[in-house]
């Protein structure tokens, strides 16, 4: 299906009022992948939001990227209780394993390594989200077997 | 209404329900400072300048965003708002990169003035300025986010009174910025180049591209011929630039100080006015003949095609009913070939020395100029677009005492003018003028209104319609014979864009429609002084129909400098060969 299909099939799904503007962008952000300028000015014309509004709301949430992505999009908390448990050792075996730096992705298109927010598992921390899984009490050493039996998997 | 009744600063004050706090001080002349409030958008409360200490609250609250309620004790001046004012004021300068002494908004900048009121003596705060680079991709707007404090005014200014949204806010806390589409640059987005941004940001995060020392070089230049010439709603807004109030009319001062600057040539894009009205009626005319005799090719209605922030609006929301738009160049661009045909044809002065320079009250005349349609002399027909705060600050660079000046007129040829070219910066005035000469045109007769002033299509409303019956036509016009006329006046694009609808769902009543971009008209268009609010647009509007009422013509078919014009060089008459090569022209879809 084409970028303008799917673009037309979530609107007529989610409704083309202004207040669908969220669902809309989280859906094909989930069918296509990152929200390019061809998905965003498609979703504009339709749902007759000026294009900077809708790009402005995409680049609010940091769920909704607007740059190129990875096919896995891996993020690890950055915050203040994953940091105290050695977050940074892991972002190092991240970077290492994956051969980019925070923020990159792999030149097979494959991983983006980036970082994020709170995800809520301060208990359990580091913690990262590949996708939608949660992989928690990371340690360093532990970190080329996620990615091998993620790269298996996809 | 329910009445409240509050206490500001121990003095007693009844409001209506729902007033702010902002609104309620301002009935005691108590001045509560602001900076993202403006009078003509909504209320955002972001900038948190404008707090005040409310009896028994805990926190500070936002005058302009807080309705009051019965018996609240509200204190503006407390140590506790001092205080936080000073502190809000650090940090809004802390993230500022301003290069105070030298931003084109130096001694006109809210925030400037504000610091000096409150921040503290000491940069208190790190200084955690980014500087970026300005975006200076439009010929109109330069963009720079390093000045930027993010209080939104042309977000909300471009969405709620233009509908074009070419500006929103992107990212979040300290990442967010007032963005373009994908962060693009403003000559490659929907931008209509209109400036209404640029009179309403608080600081130089948007001002206008200036053109000022490509000017200067041509004076200077004894190989260059300069010829000038300056919009009708210059004259009513200059003064204010200058020090003025408001509503102050400077036409023969302002002649005299370009003539100071150093123009070869002084003219006046009110000549080309009253030119667009006999050209525009004509079309006008020509259109309905086509309609009312069956031609299904002609649409009705008509629109004005003076405003360049309107024409890139339509090709870019409706480029299909881009044939509704007159051909009809704009005065500006009338004016431009004529100054390098008729003119050198007429002195003798080599038009490949000519540079055409114009005073606009606009941003979007300079992109305008800039259209590669506009070379109809052979050259580009207007060389530099400055603006009314552009021109003034020539005026105080070179040193003039403008008040001292005296007054004088323009140069004839392109110079003389009627009262029909002067109304043409407020909204509703080319409707007016095209009346007052299409009716007389139609009917021999004067329009039947008192000192032909045409008041239904006068004054502030978004949109207005009016309807004037055709009676007693000359031979020529008898199919015109009892024929209402129906026209709709919009200014503000949300409001041109209200009547699009209607001529896209074919329920246009319609003949003629007048859209000016911007709310009132040119009088506050985006090159004029800065502030604009209501009461300023209502005074320039009252200046102008002041001019207009002064001058002896007041119908553009009575400019004898036009008639001339016509016997002497567009000899085929209006829209005949010569007009259409120099005064029309064409437009291009911006889907």
């Amino acid at each position: 299906m084409s970028v303008l299909a799917t673009v037309k099939t979530v609107i007529d799904t989610e409704g083309t009022a202004r207040h669908n503007l969220l669902p809309v962008l989280t859906s094909l952000r989930s069918k296509l992948g990152s929200l390019s300028p061809e998905i965003l000015k498609n979703v504009s014309q339709i749902m007759d939001i000026p294009m900077a509004h809708v790009y402005g709301t995409a680049t609010f949430y940091s769920f909704l990227e607007t740059k190129p992505m990875g096919k896995n999009v891996i993020r690890l908390c950055r915050t203040i209780s994953c940091d105290m448990h050695g977050k940074r050792d892991v972002l190092n075996a991240l970077e290492d394993v994956l051969a980019v730096k925070n923020g990159e992705t792999t030149t097979d298109g494959l991983f983006t390594l980036t970082e994020t927010n709170c995800l809520g598992h301060c208990h359990e921390g580091p913690v990262m989200l590949v996708n939608d899984e949660v992989f928690s009490s990371l340690k360093p050493e532990n970190i080329p077997a996620i990615i091998d039996e993620i790269r298996k998997k996809r | 209404m329910k009445k409240i009744k509050i206490q500001i600063d121990n003095r007693e004050v009844e409001v209506d329900e729902g007033t702010t706090i902002l609104k309620a001080a301002e009935k005691l002349n108590i001045h509560i400072p602001t900076l993202c409030h403006h009078e003509d958008l909504c209320i955002a409360g972001n900038c948190r300048v404008c707090v005040v200490e409310v009896e028994g609250a805990n926190l500070l609250s936002a005058s302009c965003a807080t309705p009051v309620m019965e018996g609240m004790k509200i204190h503006t001046n407390s140590m506790k708002v001092r205080n936080t004012r000073r502190t809000i004021l650090d940090m809004l300068l802390s993230e500022h990169a301003g290069e105070c002494t030298s931003c084109t908004r130096s001694g006109n900048c809210e925030l400037q003035t504000l610091a000096g009121y409150y921040a503290s003596p000491d940069n208190a705060l790190l200084d955690i300025s980014i500087k970026s680079k300005p975006d200076t991709s439009s010929p109109s707007i330069t963009k720079d986010d390093s000045k930027c404090i993010r209080c939104q005014r042309c977000v909300r200014t471009c969405e709620e009174i233009q509908k074009v949204g070419a500006l929103s806010m992107s990212g979040k806390g300290e990442h967010a910025k007032v963005s373009t589409f994908f962060e693009l640059p403003l000559n490659t987005v929907i931008c209509t180049n209109c400036g209404q941004c640029v009179t309403r940001c608080p600081t130089g995060a948007l001002v206008e591209r200036s053109y000022i020392d490509e000017v200067w070089d041509a004076l200077s230049n004894p190989d260059v011929h300069t010829v000038v010439q300056t919009a009708p709603a210059v004259r009513v807004g200059l003064g204010e630039a200058l020090g003025h109030d408001p509503g102050g009319r400077f036409t023969g001062k302002m002649v005299s100080a370009l003539r100071n600057l150093g123009f070869d040539a002084v003219f006046d894009t009110n000549f080309t006015a009253d030119l667009t009205i006999i050209e525009e009626g004509s079309e006008l005319l020509a259109r309905l003949t086509n309609v009312l005799t069956g031609d299904k090719s002609a649409q009705l209605p008509m629109f004005t095609s003076c405003s360049p922030g309107w024409i890139k609006f339509i090709e870019h929301r409706w480029p299909h009913l881009l044939g509704h738009l007159s051909t009809c160049k704009s005065p500006q661009q009338m004016f431009g070939p004529l100054a390098k045909t008729r003119y050198p044809e007429a002195t003798g002065v080599n038009p490949q020395k000519i540079c055409s320079i114009s005073i606009m009250p606009c941003t979007a005349k300079k992109f305008e100029a800039d259209r590669p349609e506009m070379r109809a002399s052979g050259f580009k027909d207007v060389d530099y677009v400055l603006t009314t705060r552009e021109l003034a600050k020539m005026i105080k660079q070179a040193g003039i005492d403008f008040d001292a000046l005296e007054e004088s007129e323009c140069d004839s040829m392109l110079g003389k003018h009627t009262g029909a070219a002067v109304i043409f910066g407020a909204t509703g005035g080319v409707m007016e003028a095209a009346i007052r000469t299409v009716y007389e045109l139609v009917t021999g007769r004067q329009v039947p209104f008192e000192n032909l002033n045409i008041t239904p299509v006068r004054g502030m409303e978004g949109i207005r319609e009016a309807t004037l019956k055709i009676e007693g036509t000359v031979e020529k016009y008898r199919f015109l014979e009892g024929v209402e006329v129906k026209v709709a006046i919009a200014h503000g694009l949300i409001n041109a864009d209200k009547l699009m609808e209607a001529v896209n769902g074919g329920n246009a009543p319609w003949h003629f429609i007048e859209v000016m971009a911007c709310p009132g008209g040119c009088l506050s268009g985006g090159g004029q002084p800065i502030p604009t609010s209501p009461d300023i647009r209502a005074a320039r509007a009252n200046a102008i129909y002041e001019e207009d009422a002064s001058l002896l013509l007041r119908k553009s078919h009575e400019n004898p400098e036009i008639t001339k014009l016509y016997e002497e060089f567009l000899v085929d008459g209006p829209l005949g060969h010569t007009s259409h090569h120099l005064l029309h022209t064409h437009y291009t879809p911006r889907p």
